[in-house]
């Protein structure tokens, strides 16, 4: 029995990382068709967005509270690769909509564009950057609601700008001066610490459960559900499914599409920055973290069946025990009598390499018999 | 018009006559002066190829850095003497990229191009294999700084990192004999490529011989950080505590400290790693906090506490920054710089064969203490095993009696069991039976 339900922490423990670095791309890819290679990159930019906020919970004002800053960071991670996403969808992916191809090979290029951007500006620069964005954008609309549409727009736009720049300026200059790590570019890998409570196991008698296990497969379930609520309770939810389903009748009927794109493509990439807040406290933040993730995220979307959410969490559970029985070795202990040369092929797939190369095998037989996945759905692929 | 030497080569019986024509103009100038002011009679420029850019440069920009350092610390004391004239030395950097195709095209542009008398580059050893035929090839040389897997022993390379008879097998004598975890099960974990692969079959014949038991061993594939289910295998194979032998590479490691942590396997409950390839470096990017009381095994620490070993530390921090850390790979590559010029004052010539042969037998008051150069190519080097301390820095608990001489066939494995590597006599070369 408690094999079995080791098996099945374990399981869900992998299958939960793959399923919150994939939630994002099921819903880009899945609902819009876009083919984002640089959802990667959007994860790790939510993971160098965790260690821009540890290090702010580092300074002595915040100190008491370091403690939290994991919580600060999920929120911070979701804005910043979201207004990264946004900003991507507004310049490149708008144009690529209906080509595959071409979209394939721009968001590739975005992505060692990314790379490359973290390598070589200073974290300092890129905080006082993104700020400055998110004011000269955010600034205009929100002012309009507050006190209502001016006479001369371009003046208040221009105005948040000016405003937006000094911000920006300001802000890397005192990140600079209060905190020298982040004051250097570096293509070196930064040190996430996870605050002491999310460091260490729960005991309970015999095992041990690992925390940030515990943390990222609660994480998980918050965001599918906040996904499948935001997609199925509310407005731009529901205007967001009837795009997908029928782009030009939503068109007809006054549902701003291009909003409706820019909207989803956002959400999709703010779900790829809570995901490198998980990814910070499994293993290490570099430029290249991305290209470990952005595979397994094609797979649990493929697998799942494009367009389909639960497919998604169907896949990475499965892809989750599968790794962790056939790696671990445990079909040994579930039948330990099996015959000898049974035995020696399970012992041949038990070690991690082999486990990957067999769970890819087992997909590729998976798409032979269902080859839209495990669920598929009818959405806007059919019209691509 | 006041006359100015360019052509530096021109610079001999001359001198005289040019520097009484120099100091009546406008003020003296010698043929070629370096910040400090020092003169020397030509240059002579070499060859240094490390990954610039890519995956790699991140280690091996450390080692370029390092190698800058001793040629300017060789030139402020007077440069190379050769024939009784003294020699500025300058270089001629490339970028091998990461790409072992490239490594080989940028040796061969530096040994046929700029006909550079020594290249010093390389860290991983698919580099080094890819460059072997080049320099082979040329009768060129190399000069290679990292801790491999040895099972190699050429003509044409210097290999001034340690073998595993200079690193991994006193530490796994260590963890066997002397370690919290002495006399208990060991489990070897590494990524899958060629060091840990030949390193852990050197390990399990030695734990053999020693009469340890290993009880298990996995690889994790490159570029994949999923590191549970091989948790999930020690936590079942070492139920109660034991030696984990560790040659994971640079990202992955960060991956499995954290999850060792949080799964409860730590030093506390009795898991003690002795890893192979973390070094002061790894230990900032990791982060003390998961490293703290765990094993390394190297020829040289920072924490050494010896004015050799603090006046290296101490100059690195003073070109590139206080925050900066010195290791082993750094000191290697930092040694193999003044043991080349030491091996061309000996020969008292730049060609290649001269200095091969003149080489054999210099000896040189490293950081780590004092080293030679021995018959194999490879260097005897001090071993030492530190134990990581929650500031980030080791904590020195064993240090060997005096340099260990090198071993380039390793004398566990049984392709290699009695074999041995000797240049310094014709008869004998690459690989002889002893």
């Amino acid at each position: 029995m408690s094999l079995f339900f080791e098996s099945l922490f374990n399981g869900a423990a992998i299958g939960s990382v793959l399923l919150i670095a994939a939630l994002g791309l099921a819903v880009v890819f899945g609902l819009m068709g876009v083919i984002n290679l640089a959802h990667g990159e959007l994860i790790m930019l939510g993971a160098y967005t965790t260690y821009v906020v540890q290090s702010l919970f580092k300074l002595p004002l915040l100190a008491p509270l370091f403690g939290a800053y994991i919580f600060v960071a999920v929120v911070a991670a979701f804005l910043v690769s979201g207004l990264v996403g946004l900003l991507l969808e507004r310049s490149v992916i708008r144009r690529l909509y209906g080509r595959p191809l071409e979209t394939l090979l721009a968001t590739w290029g975005v992505s060692l564009i990314l790379q490359q951007f973290v390598r070589t500006v200073p974290l300092a620069w890129s905080t006082g950057l993104w700020l400055a964005a998110m004011v000269g954008l955010a600034g205009p609309p929100v002012m309009n609601r507050l006190w209502g549409p001016r006479q001369r727009p371009w003046r208040l736009r221009l105005g948040c700008w000016v405003v937006a720049v000094a911000v920006g300026v300001a802000c890397a200059g005192w990140i600079r001066g209060a905190m020298p790590k982040l004051a250097s570019a570096s293509a070196r890998n930064v040190d996430v610490t996870a605050p002491r409570w999310l460091r260490g196991g729960l005991d309970l008698g015999d095992w041990t459960l690992p925390i940030p296990r515990l943390v990222i497969i609660g994480l998980t379930i918050l965001a599918v559900l906040a996904v499948y609520w935001f997609l199925n309770r509310s407005l731009w939810g529901l205007r967001i499914r009837a795009v997908t389903q029928n782009r030009a009748m939503s068109d007809c009927l006054g549902i701003p599409t291009q909003a409706v794109d820019a909207l989803t493509f956002a959400v999709g990439s703010g779900l790829a920055g809570v995901a490198g807040v998980a990814v910070s406290l499994l293993g290490s933040v570099g430029p290249n973290v991305g290209g470990d993730y952005i595979v397994g995220c094609f797979m649990v979307v493929v697998l799942g069946g494009v367009g389909n959410l639960w497919g998604a969490v169907v896949a990475s559970a499965g892809i989750g025990v599968l790794t962790d029985v056939i790696g671990a070795g445990r079909l040994l202990e579930i039948w330990p009598r099996m015959p000898a040369w049974l035995q020696q092929g399970v012992e041949f797939f038990a070690t991690t390499s082999m486990a990957r190369v067999l769970v890819f095998a087992l997909i590729v037989l998976v798409l032979q018999v269902r080859p839209a996945g495990l669920f598929p759905q009818r959405g806007r692929m059919a019209e691509v | 018009m006041c006359l100015t030497l360019s052509a530096r080569r021109t610079f001999g019986a001359s001198a005289l006559a040019a520097s009484l024509l120099l100091v009546s103009c406008a003020g003296p100038r010698p043929a070629t002066t370096d910040s400090a002011g020092m003169e020397f009679d030509d240059t002579v420029a070499v060859g240094i190829l490390h990954s610039l850019s890519g995956t790699m440069a991140i280690s091996e920009t450390t080692l370029s850095e390092v190698e800058k350092m001793a040629i300017e610390e060789i030139n402020a004391a007077g440069g190379v003497t050769v024939d009784g004239k003294t020699y500025e030395i300058t270089w001629i950097e490339e970028d091998g990229a990461s790409d072992w195709p490239t490594f080989a095209e940028k040796a061969k542009k530096l040994i046929d191009q700029d006909q550079v008398p020594v290249v010093f580059g390389g860290w991983t050893s698919a580099s080094r294999k890819a460059m072997l035929p080049v320099f082979e090839a040329r009768d060129a040389f190399l000069y290679y700084p990292i801790q491999y897997e040895g099972q190699e022993c050429s003509r044409n390379i210097f290999y001034t990192g340690a073998t595993p008879n200079q690193q991994a097998e006193p530490a796994v004598e260590f963890m066997f004999k002397e370690s919290p975890v002495a006399g208990k099960p060991f489990f070897l974990i590494g990524s899958d490529y060629v060091f840990p692969r030949t390193s852990n079959t050197i390990t399990k014949a030695q734990l053999e011989s020693l009469g340890g038991e290993v009880v298990g061993e996995d690889y994790l594939p490159l570029g994949n950080t999923e590191v549970a289910p091989i948790i999930a295998k020690i936590k079942k194979a070492l139920p109660d505590g034991g030696a984990i032998i560790n040659t994971l590479n640079g990202d992955q490691n960060v991956a499995f400290f954290k999850q060792m942590q949080a799964a409860g396997l730590t030093p506390e409950n009795g898991y003690y790693v002795m890893s192979f390839s973390i070094a002061e470096v790894e230990i900032d990017t990791i982060g003390p906090e998961y490293l703290a009381d765990h094993f390394a095994a190297w020829n040289f620490f920072q924490a050494i506490d010896t004015p050799a070993s603090q006046k290296f530390t101490e100059s690195f921090q003073a070109r590139y920054g206080e925050d900066r850390v010195t290791n082993d790979p750094m000191e290697s590559a930092y040694n193999m710089v003044y043991l080349w010029k030491a091996g061309v004052e000996k020969a008292n010539s730049f060609d290649d064969n001269l200095v091969r042969e003149a080489l054999i037998g210099v000896t040189f008051d490293a950081p780590q203490g004092p080293i030679e150069v021995m018959p194999n190519h490879h260097i005897s080097q001090t071993v030492r095993i530190g134990q990581v301390t929650p500031d980030g820095q080791f904590d020195i608990l064993s240090t060997s009696d005096g340099p260990i001489d090198p071993q380039a066939w390793n004398q566990f494995e049984p392709s290699s069991k009695g074999y041995a590597c000797d240049w310094s006599d014709p008869g004998k070369g690459e690989k002889y039976r002893l």
